[in-house]
């Protein structure tokens, strides 16, 4: 019954779709207020459909209706509700009908949020967004629906991957989509605006909110997603450089540098064109996310099982998105108003110009990273991977100018500016930063060449960005973020190179010495539970200063029979000592490993204030 | 004499162009470096001379083959018609476990001997490696 609703209602979307795709292409500035209040309808009747088949698909998962061929897939009886429910999006179908979800109830708000804007401006939004709307139910109906029938109808399904059953995931996608499909309003609006040639100051102040909204999305989602990949999958990290995370972090780089060059639309009307590529740009990298995710190509531990003929039409649909929106950009380029506003060489601008340098080289780099290997597979059958020293090569050294400029930049002033500003305070700091940095170095014996300058930066940066809290030069947000930030930078090269693991193979009983500590592995519980069964593993870890007792466990699910380590973490301010152990087969040995990881806890919380500073800055008032 | 303006664009563009450049090669570069090659037991048992770069090797982990003691794990990569075997420090993922699939990230010392530094596994149980399950295809 619920496939039958959520199937329609679907339909009825498509076609909702291509009437206001047809509505807003006919569409003429000159026509009457009653055009507003059709498409207004439209689009209600549009987000309650999709909303209706989101809500069915659910209404499935929660009384297990297996009838559903998705249902069936990825749920089970057995499994708690609020695990069920999750259930809905952690499957390629139901993900892609949140993405549409968020796709029409974005432009809904967008539609009633903007009337202070021009008709012309918001017809051609919502067509733009219509397009990608319909694209992604064409989709959805054809090559990955979730409302197949299955006959007979089975009476269990085969359950949700274990690994998927977990807070943090269940809560990472809707976030991350929140994110990405904000991108596709950005995307949608700067098309409209060019064609309209309103790219200007007025623009940048009303999409600046949206495009505000999305990068605090993404900037959580891809945290949710680090934070458990940290305790769950028991890799001790926060980032793999894996290509799945990096499809994530890619849009990112590109929002981060949409966000400041905006301010300058928004203040001073310059980088127009720019700032239209940005937004391309961003949203075909959130597509091109989906689509690798989505599609299996990615050589990539997080790779699941997939089907490839869905990753060729999502391929063909964003190269037709972007030929569409480089087509309309060489159009209407000409409707950019020329500006005659003078800027100088030393000026916030060409501060903000060079931030979005560094934005789009490590946005390069990351991007050959990933898709380098894929290339290379089509085209002569190599398969190859690029490790993490790859990206920390290429990224590490060009810190240390970032830094440098992320330090001094954002106190320059618009327009022009003087380098005889940078006073003799700034430059004793800079010396105090690089003789700790140096004595740190020293201490813990690092032997990376880069090390002192990194550091010192990382510092100088660090001890600028507390100053700040204390002028009145910037807004609050910023120097929130700046500051989360430099806290990040901090906090992850000294987890980098502070940071300790030990691994063993051990059993019950045995101890082993590491580093002037003590591990010992005393007992073994286990604990049935409702859907799995749980080996609890009892250790304590030594030294002369503390006695921590760590029990982590080890997972074993029926449906599907899969085994999943929980790691066992103690988190202090100072440190995480992380004890994850895995059974290998039934000859009494469990693969143990001890991680020591200190300032952990600071690169979430700082990652946290980043994304504080974007919070406020949405609702920080327009001056 | 050109004029200011056009100087600056012109300087503009250069820059742009030599930074382009610039970072094209340093990230080539470091590619080169930096690629590790994957490759089925078969390919390796094919290659003609042992490489001493990092590779990743893939496969299935072979029915009764992990060996445990205090320090290492020993197991054998098959794909069905080679094997090879490993040797391994370290800690392993949850869905390492015999007759599933496996990356192994390691150096080779012999066709039929690698030093694993790290071992992958994927997150869906159902996964395979492609050249595995064309292996079995082929063997049906």
């Amino acid at each position: 019954m619920s496939n039958q609703v959520g199937n329609y209602s679907l339909y009825i979307a498509l076609l909702v779709s291509i009437l206001l795709i047809f509505k807003s292409y006919k569409f003429k500035s000159n026509s009457s207020k009653n055009l507003d209040s059709k498409i207004f309808s439209l689009l209600s009747i549009q987000s309650l459909m999709i909303l209706i088949s989101f809500a069915s698909l659910i209404y499935a998962f929660i009384i297990s209706d297996f009838s559903n061929e998705t249902v069936y897939n990825n749920s089970h009886t057995a499994k708690p509700l609020f695990y069920k429910i999750s259930g809905t999006w952690g499957n390629h179908e139901g993900s892609l009908i949140l993405w549409l979800l968020v796709l029409s109830i974005f432009l809904f708000i967008f539609f009633i949020k903007s009337n202070n804007q021009s008709n012309n401006y918001r017809v051609l939004t919502v067509l733009f967004q219509e397009i990608i709307i319909f694209g992604f139910l064409l989709f959805i109906l054809f090559t990955s629906n979730p409302f197949k029938n299955l006959f007979p109808i089975p009476i269990e399904g085969t359950g949700l991957n274990p690994i998927l059953q977990d807070p943090a995931l269940a809560i990472h996608p809707p976030v991350l989509y929140l994110g990405y499909v904000g991108t596709s309003i950005i995307f949608s609006s700067s098309l409209a605006a060019i064609v309209c040639g309103i790219v200007n100051n007025n623009w940048a102040k009303h999409i600046k909110k949206w495009i505000i909204i999305s990068w605090i999305f993404l900037t959580i989602g891809i945290l949710l997603g680090s934070v458990w990949a940290y305790y769950e999958l028991g890799w001790g990290g926060f980032w793999f450089w894996d290509p799945v995370e990096n499809v994530s972090l890619m849009p990112w780089f590109c929002l981060t540098a949409l966000l400041h060059t905006i301010i300058v639309l928004e203040k001073r009307n310059l980088f127009q064109s720019w700032t239209v590529i940005l937004c391309i740009t961003t949203f075909a990298l959130s597509m091109s996310g989906t689509f690798l995710v989505r599609s299996g190509i990615l050589n990539s531990v997080h790779t699941f099982a997939n089907d490839p003929s869905r990753g060729i039409f999502i391929l063909c649909f964003l190269f037709f998105l972007i030929f569409l929106s480089i087509i309309i950009f060489f159009i209407y380029q000409k409707n950019i108003s020329k500006n005659l506003n003078k800027s100088f060489l030393i000026s916030k601008e060409t501060a903000i110009l060079i931030n979005n340098w560094f934005m789009m080289f490590f946005l390069s780099v990351v991007l050959i990273g990933t898709v380098y290997p894929i290339f290379l597979e089509v085209i002569n059958g190599l398969k190859i991977s690029i490790g993490p020293p790859f990206y920390q090569k290429l990224i590490v050294p060009f810190l240390i100018p970032f830094f440098l400029f992320m330090a001094l930049a954002p106190k320059l002033k618009w327009i022009r500016d003087n380098v005889y500003r940078i006073n003799i305070q700034q430059f004793i700091q800079l010396i105090i930063s690089i003789i700790i940095s140096y004595f740190l170095i020293i201490k813990f014996g690092i032997s990376y060449v880069f090390a002192i300058p990194l550091f010192g930066l990382g510092f100088f940066l660090f001890f600028l960005t507390i100053k700040d809290f204390f002028s009145k030069d910037s807004s609050l947000s910023q120097k929130l973020s700046h500051f989360g930030f430099s806290l990040f930078i901090i906090s992850i090269l000294l987890n980098g190179v502070l940071a300790k693991e030990y691994s063993s193979n051990m059993k019950v009983g045995d101890e082993r010495e590491y580093m002037n500590k003590t591990i010992k592995f005393e007992n073994i519980k286990v604990v049935q539970e409702s859907n799995y069964k749980s080996i609890v593993g009892e250790f304590k870890i030594l030294d002369d200063r503390s006695n921590l007792s760590m029990k982590p466990e080890i997972r074993i699910y029926d449906q599907p029979r899969t085994l999943t380590s929980e790691a066992d973490i103690i988190s202090t301010i100072y440190s995480d000592n992380f004890l994850v152990f895995n059974i290998l087969k039934d000859d009494g040995y469990y693969n143990v490993r001890y991680q020591h990881k200190p300032l952990m806890i600071w690169i979430w919380l700082s990652v946290i204030l980043i994304s504080f500073g974007g919070i406020l800055s949405y609702f920080k008032r327009n001056d | 004499m050109y004029g200011k303006k056009v100087k600056l664009r012109a300087l503009f563009i250069l820059s742009i162009f030599l930074s382009l450049v610039l970072i094209s090669f340093l990230i080539f570069k470091s590619l080169e470096e930096n690629v590790i090659y994957f490759k089925s037991p078969t390919e390796i048992k094919n290659l003609s001379e042992l490489e001493s770069k990092k590779i990743r090797v893939g496969g299935m982990v072979k029915k009764n083959s992990i060996k445990t003691n205090d320090l290492e794990i020993n197991f054998i990569i098959t794909d069905f018609k080679n094997e090879l075997i490993v040797s391994f420090k370290g800690s392993v993922p949850n869905l390492f476990e015999e007759g599933k699939g496996v990356v192994a990230e390691g150096f080779l010392e012999d066709r039929n001997y690698l030093k694993a530094i790290k071992i992958l596994a994927k997150h869906d149980e159902n996964y395979m490696p492609p050249e595995v399950k064309d292996a079995l295809k082929g063997n049906n």
